[in-house]
């Protein structure tokens, strides 16, 4: 029984873990299809009239920078309605696409989220509860009516009404509205695999669920709130954010408003359209205008990796980490322990022990079985399939693994082949009059000291009596690229340590495998928890996967915690995030979404503020070399007329918010390479390249311009 | 005259050569002065006296109340005792200043601007010179010194609200380190010929049977701490062009030297006390690549503003020193006004139009290389911790600045930090500007008179003291609203610095790894320097380009 159990199991993540690249880069996820947001005319015409509908100044002052560009546009609006002349209303008209580019960036953030809520809510109209009465009978209600304790009854085909808690049965779920993912998942009541999730629809059996979520509380709805973004909150890193281009912007406005009465001394006044020109072209409207979508496209990247945050706060922390818990199992090695090797006992030929192993292996269907027969074939011996033998053979039975034997195998003709624990085997053989060979002993004690499991292979057939074949050694195998990706955490500075319930000799060797920082053997769910009190005792930032209701408690000490969505309700409610995938590996790549959201919002910050040397040098001699001959010298870009300038700048401002917007809704690449590194690479991109951009493209737009008449 | 660049290649190698032998040991020792915990007994006289409880370590709001109380009390001092200069001793027989002159005055001398809208030998006796205007070139500098010192404090420190002891601050920072360097510099003065006598002499010709007063006075004493402490509050009117302050071009460098000596030390203090000198020597090296392109931009300014018709039209002689030549002059010029000096031994008004426009840039960007005593040390951490935080998002990183995250708060107080002084000075400016009452003293006219308005406030804001001259008149209007300028540009900045620091040593350290951004080294370098040039040219480029760059860019 204990067999089966465990069997079901591995079943289980062998279905959860299907993909079989678990250390996936980003985007290799093959999910339904979740490409990111493009930017085409069909998009930005669907996205214009929300766009438009949020110029409401009560939503814009939520942006002080593009909320200065607002008014500035409206005075220029009102300046051209008492005094109309064509460079007014051309000016104020650019201004007014500022503004509106900016919301447009936003909306189309939103976009896709919304499309994906759309699709969420659909997959609840309509369903209805068959609601267990204290009484036994059953009645039918609407989902949305569900409350708390609720117990619930779905059969196949059924969808599940609301977040809850198998109390009993087991049945296969098709999660695939949440995770994307077809193949089915199994859930069976007690253990951590017990939630299950509204929206989700049961496949087979039938199972009673007892409801844990409030009514507009599910997962599917908190879900919909996130992908809409009506949750978005400022996080502390925007804020900051906001403050430094706040002050900007009040440092220009100071700018622009006393330069009148220093410009009327030599009697050039610039006129207050030109004014406002000059400081919608110095406030970082760049970086002001893309900031709520650099943030929408942060969060729907993590949707995109199938992971759900319940805060933005929680993508930047992400992006801050500088430890990384990992559970050895699952992550770091398969779950399962595989084959490795094969040892003879002196007398047997190596040949005889492979094929006897694989021969006991054929009918077990458990990951170490089934890694002995492929190491068997690995070795060159392919013997006969299981079919080819019940035809072949007069007589096969099939021994199933017992906790009683702790042995399994077959007998086949007489002769019965055993695969089992050292001691089992050994009492096996004795039996029949066998005995343990000295060398197959020592070899069981070498393995077990390097941290291996021993696996001992035995026959008993009638003429020859009982006797021990050799060792099979099954070990933890790390999976391929980790060394390669624990020496790329390492350089982002990140510490990786390795949490495992083995003794410290194999978690030492599995450590020394895999390139780990550090490990933790023989830990407990609470040494977790005393982990990441200590790492953030010395003030770092610990991530850790989980999905045990005894992993809650770590999970929520955690900066960043991530849930498996296949774990209990209590280790989902103490993450902030959920990994839907149930991937334990993912966390490498939030942590890569983290830094980038953050690496994203600094280039295009750098990217606005260096812009402001070139539009100083269109606008400045523009305004005043009618005074002052001499300032023409600083009109290195030669551009056509001082209306031309001025135009050329504003033009070219509210242009680079749209041609920017590509790159806020993909992130700015991020590479693990060192900190010193990224921000060579980045300053001079983005540093360098806004300083030069800007006299490139407002010379090619003074080009145009200049040629239509009145301007030029 | 002739611009000698041999002269000011010179010059500049044997000044960098005295400072950077100096600044270890001077960097060092400035640790231990404040990191000790032991009392000489007349610092315990002195504490007991003024109830002082020199073991208690204050927050950093009790640390800012004690700055703001300790210069409302000097200024309220200084004022009343200056306007009762008639009746008391030391007055040379001069009369009780003017009250508007006597608010500037004592204004200036507290928030270490040192602007002199009087003439001194003919406004103030010896009481006022020795016994307000030079303590207080003292306390003013040590009062620098100690707010960068609680800067620092806080970035060191963690999870505490201590950031030391004002009082005991600046005491140390005045009778420890200013006190004995400013004998040392003063003997040194007096040896190359500065003035140091109570009285006046009267010399009669024998030929003409005409009688001639030379002045005197302590000018020797008064000079050292004028120049050590970034003052720049002259004996005389004529500053540091005057023979008896400044006699030859030895003491003019010498007093370079002085000027910068504590402020180029203060960053190897500051990477002592962080526990890694290379963060001391990257702001040193920040400092110093500053420093040399200005100077050697003025250079080239004074130099090239010397063409056989500005000669003609008495070009590069009006203003200047022919004692030390433009060489001296452009060293001093620009180092005075890259620190918070503003002390002159030139004529800033005659220098020519570019040259002008590069004192105002040194001053603009927030007289950071080196700057003033310890003003210059945390003007340029807060800008250090703006390209941090720029670098941290740049990297991936919420930023963070020696192992403290750079948060809302922190970047509120920096942010505002930066606002202050442009602020201060293009409103007050332009308030001024519409004032026809008062542009019209201005003898000027076009751009330069632009530029004088514009110079008056940036040198006011910034608290340097230097001046244009020109449009400064010492009527009750500008009184005030430099008065405005230089209070609010000394001891708002403070708060926010000392707000700052507090934010900071509340925080846990997070230690470094490959991931933090290193603040050291020439990439964080080159950004530090790039943030502070593009944060000042964006600030002022229209202003400059109405003023100097209108006056000095001809076709």
């Amino acid at each position: 029984m204990t067999r089966s159990t465990t069997a079901t199991a591995a079943d289980t993540s062998a279905l959860t873990y299907a993909d079989g690249n678990p250390l996936g880069t980003p985007g290799e996820h093959k999910h339904h299809t979740k490409a990111p947001a493009k930017l085409n005319a069909a998009t930005i015409r669907a996205a214009l009239p929300v766009a438009f509908k949020k110029l409401d100044p009560r939503q814009m002052v939520h942006s002080p920078v593009m909320f200065v560009v607002l008014v500035g546009a409206a005075v220029c609006t009102l300046i051209c309605v008492v005094k109309p002349a064509v460079f007014g209303i051309v000016v104020t008209a650019w201004l007014w696409l500022t503004v509106l580019f900016g919301t447009l960036s936003e909306t189309i953030a939103e976009g896709r989220g919304k499309a994906q809520a759309d699709s969420l809510r659909s997959s609840r109209k309509g369903v209805m509860a068959r609601l267990r009465l204290d009484d036994g009978t059953t009645k039918e209600v609407p989902g949305t009516d569900l409350t708390l304790n609720d117990v619930v009854i779905c059969e196949a085909g059924d969808v599940i009404p609301s977040d809850g808690e198998i109390i009993d049965g087991l049945a296969s779920v098709d999660e695939s509205t949440i995770t994307g993912e077809s193949a089915p998942v199994i859930r069976e009541s007690g253990g951590d695999r017990s939630s299950v999730t509204g929206g989700t629809k049961v496949l087979s059996d039938r199972i009673l669920v007892r409801i844990t979520a409030e009514p507009g509380a599910t997962f599917i709805d908190r879900m919909i709130k996130l992908v809409e973004g009506a949750v978005r909150q400022k996080t502390p890193n925007e804020i900051a954010l906001h403050v430094l281009l706040v002050s900007l912007t009040i440092v220009f406005l100071v700018v622009t408003m006393t330069l009148a009465p220093f410009a009327s001394l030599a009697g050039a006044t610039p006129s207050p359209i030109v004014l406002v020109a000059l400081l919608v072209c110095l406030i970082p409207t760049t970086i002001g205008a893309l900031v709520p979508a650099i943030g929408i496209a942060g969060m729907d990247r993590l949707v995109q990796h199938n992971v759900l945050a319940t805060s933005g706060r929680a993508v930047e922390t992400a992006g801050d980490i500088t430890t990384l818990l990992l559970d050895k199992t699952g992550t770091i090695t398969y779950g399962n322990r595989r084959a490795v090797n094969f040892f003879p006992a002196n007398d047997v030929e190596l040949h005889d022990l492979i094929a006897a192993a694989r021969l006991s292996s054929l009918a077990d269907e458990t990951p170490e079985g089934r890694s002995i027969v492929e190491l068997a074939n690995d070795k060159g011996v392919n013997g006969p399939e299981l079919e080819g033998l019940r035809t072949g053979s007069k007589e096969l039975t099939i021994v199933e693994f017992t906790a009683s034997t702790r042995m399994s195998g077959l007998d086949v003709d007489g002769r019965r082949i055993r695969k089992g624990a050292a001691t089992a085997v050994e009492l096996f053989v004795s039996e029949s009059g066998g005995h343990m060979p000295a060398e197959v002993q020592q070899r069981v004690q070498e393995i077990s000291a390097q941290g291996g499991t021993p696996l001992l292979v035995a026959e008993d057939t009638h003429d020859g009596g009982a006797r021990v074949l050799g060792t099979v050694h099954l070990a933890d195998v790390v999976k391929p690229g980790m060394h390669a990706r624990f020496a790329e955490l390492r350089r982002m500075g990140i510490r990786t340590v390795m949490i495992t319930g083995d003794n410290p000799v194999t978690a030492r060797a599995i450590a020394a495998e895999a390139g780990v920082d550090d490990f933790v053997a023989e830990a407990t769910p609470e040494d977790k928890l005393d982990v990441i009190r200590r790492e953030q005792g010395e003030g770092r930032l610990v991530a850790m996967t989980g999905d045990g209701t005894n992993d809650a408690p770590a999970l929520a000490a955690a900066d960043v915690g991530v849930a498996m969505n296949s774990g209990t309700p209590a280790a989902k409610e103490a993450a902030n995030m959920v990994d839907l995938d149930s991937d334990p590996t993912k966390l490498i790549n939030i942590v890569g979404i983290g830094k980038q959201l953050l690496i994203t919002r600094g280039a295009l910050t750098t990217f606005s503020v260096a812009n402001d040397v070139a539009k100083y040098f269109a606008i400045v001699p523009a305004l005043f070399t009618a005074a002052f001959p001499g300032l023409g010298m600083l009109n290195i870009m030669g551009l056509a007329s001082p209306s031309s300038a001025i135009l050329s700048a504003v033009i070219f401002n509210a242009l680079i918010i749209l041609a920017l917007v590509p790159l806020a809704l993909r992130g700015v690449k991020y590479r693990a390479v060192s900190a010193n590194q990224a921000l060579a690479r980045n300053l001079l991109l983005y540093g360098l390249g806004g300083l030069v951009a800007p006299f490139l493209g407002i010379k090619l737009i003074d080009l145009f311009i200049s040629l239509i008449p009145g301007i030029g | 005259m002739v611009f000698s660049t041999a002269s000011f290649i010179t010059q500049i190698v044997v000044l960098l050569l005295a400072l950077v032998l100096l600044h270890k040991p001077l960097g060092a020792y400035m640790e231990r002065v404040f990191a000790g915990s032991t009392h000489s007994w007349p610092e315990r006289v002195f504490y007991r006296l003024a109830g002082v409880d020199a073991g208690t370590e204050q927050s950093w709001s009790v640390y800012l109340r004690s700055v703001l109380v300790f210069s409302a009390v000097s200024i309220l001092a200084i004022f009343v005792l200056q306007r009762l200069q008639g009746v008391l001793p030391g007055s040379n027989g001069l009369p009780g200043v003017d009250p508007w002159i006597a608010m500037n005055t004592a204004i200036s001398f507290v928030t270490n601007t040192n602007w002199q809208t009087y003439v001194p030998e003919a406004t103030v006796g010896i009481f006022v010179q020795m016994c307000l205007l030079a303590v207080q070139n003292f306390l003013s500098a040590a009062v620098g010194i100690v707010v960068a010192m609680a800067l620092i404090r806080g970035i060191v420190r963690t999870k505490t609200h201590r950031l030391g002891n004002f009082w005991v601050d600046v005491t140390r920072a005045s009778f420890r380190l200013l006190l004995p360097i400013a004998v040392v510099g003063a003997t040194a003065l007096v040896v190359g010929g500065v003035v140091q006598n109570f009285w006046s002499t009267e010399v009669v010709n024998q030929a003409t049977g005409v009688a001639q007063v030379i002045p005197g006075g302590p000018v020797a004493s008064q000079e050292a701490i004028k120049v050590l402490g970034t003052n720049g509050g002259g004996y005389f009117n004529a500053n540091s062009a005057h023979p008896f302050e400044n006699p030859s071009v030895f003491t003019s460098l010498f007093q370079v030297f002085l000027i910068l000596l504590i402020p180029s030390a203060l960053p190897y203090t500051y990477g002592r006390m962080v526990g890694d000198r290379r963060q001391g020597f990257t702001v040193a090296g920040v400092m110093a690549a500053l420093w040399l392109t200005s100077t050697a931009l003025m250079g080239w300014a004074v130099a090239s503003g010397q063409g056989a018709a500005s000669t003609a039209a008495g070009g590069l002689g009006e203003g200047f020193e022919q004692r030390l030549g433009p060489a001296a002059s452009s060293l001093f010029a620009a180092s005075t006004t890259l620190t918070s000096t503003g002390a002159v031994n030139v004529a800033h008004d005659s220098l020519p139009p570019l040259a002008g426009g590069i004192a105002m840039v040194n001053m603009m960007l927030g007289e950071v290389a080196p700057g003033g005593t310890g003003s210059g040390l945390y003007g340029m951490l807060v800008l250090a911790i703006i390209a941090v935080f720029i670098a941290g998002l740049m990297v991936g990183r919420t930023p963070e600045f020696l192992g403290k995250k750079i948060g809302p708060r922190e970047m509120k107080l920096a942010a505002l930090y930066i606002l202050v002084t442009p602020t201060l000075v293009l409103v007050l400016a332009g308030i001024t500007a519409l004032l026809p009452d008062v542009m019209a003293n201005a003898p000027a006219a076009g751009p330069h008179q632009f530029s004088e308005l514009l110079y008056a406030f940036t040198s006011g804001a910034n608290n340097n003291g230097s001046a244009f001259g020109g449009i400064t008149s010492s009527g009750p209007y500008l009184s005030v609203m430099l008065g405005i300028a230089m209070l609010l540009g000394r001891f708002l900045p403070i708060a926010l610095v000392l707000a700052l620091a507090g934010s900071l040593a509340q925080q846990r350290k997070i230690p470094a790894s490959s991931g933090t951004v290193p603040t050291h080294g020439g990439l964080f370098g080159s950004l530090l320097l790039s943030v502070t040039v593009i944060m000042t040219a964006l600030s002022y480029f229209p202003a400059l380009a109405l003023g100097p760059l209108a006056e000095g860019l001809i076709k």
